[in-house]
């Protein structure tokens, strides 16, 4: 039995999710008494975590792994697997691993615990994870303890590797029975506009609470009192009502101004990702449990119909 | 072009969901239910690939009978069929379970494409398109955010990556696309459409007819409300209180003017 845990990189940069679900495999295979093996497409990637204190580093380097695709990252996995006879398969919750990882799990037959922030072991181990868009955390049990997890972004910090120093073994693997089933082209990003919200120092945000698009002058007055940008969370760019250069999250802008104030945004992880790292968030929400109030600072549960117009006002007669 | 669409109805996003103690939902009957968001949009795609290329939309969703609104809701929108997998207690099955459920109740059909939601509201898993991929030998591609067929056997779609990159990508058919949302304007169901909607037939397969059991090979164990991790100072009082207090948080502690 081990544990092993798929490093993700890219042109011989490890990602950070990868580093991070080292710590948690580390803590996880000292609580579980098992040996801790990464698995790596890359040799510099591999050499970087000679250093790490791990009891085996694998690194497979094959053209045909340079850039991802399901199937084969699929196929290489699962023979690896087998021949590590490892039973539990960590990774960080990237957009590769959501990926490729339930292929094999249906494959396998193996369950895959996806997008965990943490796990527990007392009395019996089990997962944590976010059901209900974050309004309820679940404790999850693995049959056998055999299967796949994958961690979010910030479940365990990468800063808290444990160093030791470890080999790295060099394994070929068989690719012949790769398939063309799918074939991934050119990577691009679309034009974007002329709205930099990474510079911005205070950021008005709207969320699905504002109702409707007729609705968005409230917020937009608001930010005109307090000389801010206009930021949205991705429903309100779906809908249209903003353009997708205001979205903040994952899938949009990393932001940190100095205020963010957040108006009928529940705080969804893919949001929070892209704006946590405020020096102040200040949210208005009529849910108390939404959880935009894990990680703001300041909180208000009222209606924002309430309380924005008088706000502008307030402010506009100062 | 045969599409299968997988339509879950979920509690609404701003619904209070309370827990008890041992970990049950407790106010279940005071929730109301609507369509998956990324569902809708997985249906819209569905409806367009027809309309540009002819052929059939079947709506599937698992669950008890309410699931049938958001069947019936589909059938208004345009769907050809439905079909409903009966099963009292979908909550409890995990991804891997729900995937072979809905694998036994579709793999007799001779399907081009399985259209889904790239993650449901209150699981979360973001698993079952790309695990039913997997059992029914079909390429697949997650978080679609454009579709363009491009023969009998092929289609190219536009893949959301993070921070702001795509990638384009061809699948051969037949495929399993977990759909984005904002990849399309869903429409909504008009007058004649819901009318249509009651000629259309939803067949129904029950978990038991079908000979599934559940293997629940990953199982919650319990659910409770977030511990908070952070000190979140409240406002509160009326409402001029609350907006001067905040004019006050403004100007001393966070010092924005
Ligand atoms: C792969 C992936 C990538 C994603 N990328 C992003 C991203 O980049 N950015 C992003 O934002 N999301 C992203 N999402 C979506 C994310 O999961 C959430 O669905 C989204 O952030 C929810 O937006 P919201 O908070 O505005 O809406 P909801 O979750 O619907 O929340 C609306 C909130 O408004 C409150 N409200 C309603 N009426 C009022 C009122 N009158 N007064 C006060 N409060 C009110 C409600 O209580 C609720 O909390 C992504 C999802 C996935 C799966
Ligand atoms: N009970 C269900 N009935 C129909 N489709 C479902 C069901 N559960 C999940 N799905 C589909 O699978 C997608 C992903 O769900 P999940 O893997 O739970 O995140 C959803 O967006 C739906 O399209």
């Amino acid at each position: 039995m081990s544990i092993l845990v798929f490093i993700q990189q890219e042109n011989g940069k490890i990602n950070r999710l990868s580093l991070e679900a080292i710590t948690g495999a580390q803590q996880l295979g000292a609580k579980l008494n098992q040996p801790v093996t990464a698995c790596v497409f890359d040799e510099n990637s591999a050499n970087e975590l000679k250093s790490y204190k791990l009891d085996k580093i694998v690194c497979i380097n094959d053209s045909q792994l340079v850039e991802y695709n399901p199937i084969t990252f699929a196929n290489v996995m699962e023979q690896i697997i087998s021949n590590e006879n490892s039973t539990l398969i960590i990774a960080g919750h990237t957009y590769e691993a959501r990926d490729w990882i339930p292929r094999l799990s249906a494959r396998l037959d193996l369950p895959f615990v996806s997008d965990c922030t943490g796990f527990k072991t007392d009395p019996n181990f089990v997962v944590i994870r976010s059901i209900y868009q974050g309004k309820i955390s679940s404790d999850v049990s693995i049959e056998n303890n055999n299967g796949f997890i994958s961690f979010q972004s910030g479940s365990f910090r990468a800063d808290e590797i444990q160093v030791g120093s470890c080999e790295v073994i060099q394994v070929s693997v068989d690719l012949s029975q790769s398939t063309d089933l799918v074939r991934p082209g050119e990577k691009f990003q679309e034009a974007t506009g002329a709205v930099d919200l990474s510079r911005a120092k205070i950021i008005v945000s709207v969320g699905r609470g504002i109702g409707k698009e007729e609705n968005l002058p409230i917020a937009e007055e608001l930010a005109k009192s307090l000389n801010a940008e206009i930021g949205a969370s991705r429903p309100v760019v779906d809908y249209g009502w903003l353009p997708h250069e205001r979205q903040v999250g994952s899938s949009g802008q990393t932001v940190i101004p100095k205020m963010y104030l957040a108006l009928g945004i529940s705080g969804a992880v893919q949001h929070q990702v892209g704006m946590k790292g405020s020096d102040c968030i200040v949210a208005i929400n009529k849910d108390p449990n939404a959880p935009i109030f894990e990680i703001a600072d300041y909180g208000i549960v009222e209606d924002l119909f309430e309380i924005v117009p008088k706000l502008t006002e307030k402010l506009n007669a100062r | 072009m045969k599409i299968v669409v997988l339509v879950k109805q979920v509690f609404d996003k701003d619904s209070n969901i309370n827990v008890s103690g041992d970990g049950v939902l407790t106010n279940r009957e005071d929730l109301t239910l609507s369509t998956n968001e990324s569902d809708a949009y997985a249906l819209e795609e569905a409806l367009q690939i027809k309309e540009k290329n002819g052929g059939e939309v079947i709506v599937v969703s698992v669950g008890n009978d309410s699931v049938l609104t958001v069947i019936k809701d589909g059938l208004a929108k345009g769907a050809d069929r439905g079909l409903h997998v009966k099963i009292d207690n979908e909550e409890s099955l995990d991804a891997l379970d729900l995937a072979k459920l809905i694998h036994a109740s579709i793999k007799d059909e001779n399907i081009d494409m399985v259209l889904s939601g790239l993650q449901s509201d209150d699981k979360g898993n973001g698993q079952t398109g790309i695990l039913l991929a997997e059992l029914m030998n079909l390429s697949h591609a997650s978080l679609v955010m454009g579709t363009e067929i491009q023969d009998d056997n092929s289609i190219r779609v536009k893949r959301e990556l993070e921070g702001g990159w795509f990638q384009w990508t061809d699948l051969s058919l037949p495929t399993s696309l977990t759909i984005q949302s904002g990849i399309n304007k869903p429409r909504y169901s008009s007058l004649r459409g819901i009318m249509m909607m009651k000629k259309k037939p939803i067949d129904v397969k029950s978990a038991e007819d079908l000979g599934f059991t559940a293997l629940q090979k990953s199982k919650v164990m319990k659910m409770y409300i977030p511990e908070k991790t952070k000190e979140t100072v409240y406002i509160e009082g009326s409402v001029n209180e609350i907006v001067d207090q905040l004019m006050d948080k403004f100007a001393n502690e966070i010092k924005i003017f």
